[in-house]
């Protein structure tokens, strides 16, 4: 009991910080201007080329990670010097203004729009058609927010599994202890449930090491998002470059992996009349793309929808202007919280289930 | 529209992580902590299975065991009955020989007694008959001292003479 009281009130010390991290940034924006939610979402779910731990949106503290940009040569400087640079207001066709970002001192000659960065015209400015600069953009390969968050998951990641790994070595087969303990169970499901459940028997043993790769990573990446603050609370398993990748990944091991009785299915399905196999191989071609297409969609969406959620039901108290709304709004975010840890688990673990079985249905043999 | 675009930056630095932890995963973690858990899932198989043989090796054992108890206790009784027998058997014998011996004794005591008896015997009929010739002898001196004892005497026999 004593135990649970100190861990409570170190919850309540938590979250009180939190409070003041989060909020501040809108509470600032809505005594300024008119709150706009949708915005606020959608920059947080977005990458950036700054990590914003508290303060309002501009000025606030925040850390400015490297530009890395590939324009005849590689150019590197901080993203300090957008976001310290000069704020332009271009007026638009329809009268509508634009705001950017100029670069200063060695981003000289680029400007930051929504995060995108682009190369002055000869006039010195973005040039807007519609609602989208017309200029040139150089490669960008910068350490975006989510770059960052990616790298700091895949470390943490290795450390955890090499301290796993480190375990058994030391001691050899024994029964585990520690984090091994903790991690070894979660390990044997994926092997046991996800490959050898969906996979032969004799052939899943080669795609474990990838079925706990994507699982791991999904699932660890998408419990930092839930962490509100540094080095949390990016967006990046909600990101369609992410699960766009990660779906091209077994896209690529289902494709490689497919045997003469896989392709057989797709090009001559057998019996079926002879018109219905020629009928049959484009729908079948569209159906190796579809297949990792809803897994791309699947991660994003989930993920996506649950930072929309939570960011939403904490901006009630700032679209009402008052404090007393937390009391709807925070347990409401807890248990949406609560649940996305649920989510999180289980949509690695859908992923890694899903990649299975598409690969066990492509090194299937014939059973006549 | 932003928020479905993929980033080529982005894309560029997932390709290349990835593809990174996926190897040092599968070269320095999945490889050592799947052997382990391999080894340990055939060890503990591996174990059960001996388990169950030395159940059965102990059971087939207790089974030798218990056959050789009984054995051993059936030896045993044999051992005792044939022993007591044996004891029973040379009671027997010595009792007989004792009686055997003492009725030796007693008939050499008696065939001793009897020619004791016979030799007392003997000697007292001798020593009868010695005394009775003396008697006799003192008897015949005393009737035949005077004439007219050894006159009567002949006139009594005499007259027992009969005259056929």
């Amino acid at each position: 009991m004593q135990q649970a009281g100190k861990f409570s009130s170190l919850l309540q010390i938590f979250v009180f910080a939190l409070s003041f991290f989060v909020f501040q940034p809108f509470a600032h924006a809505s005594e300024e201007e008119n709150f706009n939610v949708g915005e606020m979402i959608m920059h947080h779910i977005k990458d950036a080329h700054e990590w914003h731990i508290a303060g309002p949106e501009h000025g606030g503290t925040s850390i400015y990670l490297p530009i890395i940009l590939l324009d005849n040569g590689l150019i590197t400087f901080s993203s300090k010097h957008f976001y310290h640079g000069k704020e332009v207001e271009v007026l638009g066709k329809d009268s509508v203004t634009y705001h950017y970002m100029e670069g200063v001192g060695p981003a000289e000659g680029y400007a930051l729009y929504h995060e995108e960065i682009y190369k002055l015209n000869n006039n010195g400015e973005l040039h807007f058609v519609g609602d989208h600069p017309h200029n040139a953009s150089p490669t960008d390969l910068s350490v975006t927010k989510n770059v960052a968050s990616l790298l700091f998951g895949s470390l943490l990641i290795l450390l955890i599994m090499f301290a796993v790994a480190r375990f058994y070595r030391k001691n050899g087969a024994v029964a585990p202890k520690g984090i091994a303990k903790f991690l070894e169970p979660i390990i044997v499901m994926v092997r046991d449930d996800i490959a050898k459940a969906n996979i032969d028997k004799h052939k899943y043993h080669k795609y474990v090491p990838y079925l706990l790769t994507i699982f791991f990573f999904i699932w660890i990446n998408n419990m930092l998002g839930l962490i509100p603050i540094i080095p949390g609370g990016a967006n990046l398993t909600g990101n369609i470059t992410i699960t766009l990748f990660l779906a091209f990944c077994t896209l690529l091991v289902t494709v490689f992996s497919g045997n003469k009785n896989y392709w057989g299915h797709i090009f001559w399905m057998p019996g079926i009349p002879v018109p219905m196999k020629i009928f049959m191989i484009p729908i079948e071609l569209i159906g190796i793309l579809t297949k990792p297409f809803a897994l791309m969609i699947r991660l994003f969406a989930n993920i996506t929808a649950g930072h929309i959620i939570v960011l939403a039901l904490i901006s009630i108290i700032f679209i009402n202007k008052n404090i007393a709304w937390a009391g709807l709004s925070v347990p409401m975010a807890l248990f949406i919280s609560v649940l996305e840890i649920l989510v999180a688990f289980l949509q690695g673990f859908l992923f890694a289930m899903l990649s299975a079985l598409f690969i066990g249905a492509a090194v299937e043999e014939a059973h006549h | 529209m932003d928020l479905i675009k993929p980033d080529l930056g982005l894309l560029v630095w997932t390709g290349i992580t990835f593809s990174l932890l996926l190897f040092l995963l599968a070269k320095f973690a999945w490889k050592p902590i799947l052997n382990a858990v391999n080894t340990r899932e055939q060890n503990i198989s591996e174990a059960l299975e001996l388990a169950e043989k030395t159940k059965a090796e102990m059971q087939a054992l207790k089974a030798e065991n218990d056959q050789i108890l009984k054995a051993a206790r059936a030896e045993r009784d044999q051992i005792l009955k044939e022993a007591k027998e044996a004891a029973n058997h040379m009671v027997e014998e010595a009792k007989g020989k004792a009686k055997d011996e003492a009725a030796k004794i007693v008939e050499s005591a008696r065939q001793n007694i009897n020619s004791e008896k016979a030799a007392a015997m003997a000697e007292i009929k001798n020593h009868v008959a010695s005394l009775s010739l003396e008697i006799a002898e003192k008897v015949v001196r005393h009737e035949l001292g005077s004439d007219d004892k050894q006159k009567a005497l002949a006139t009594q026999l005499a007259g027992e003479i009969k005259m056929n």
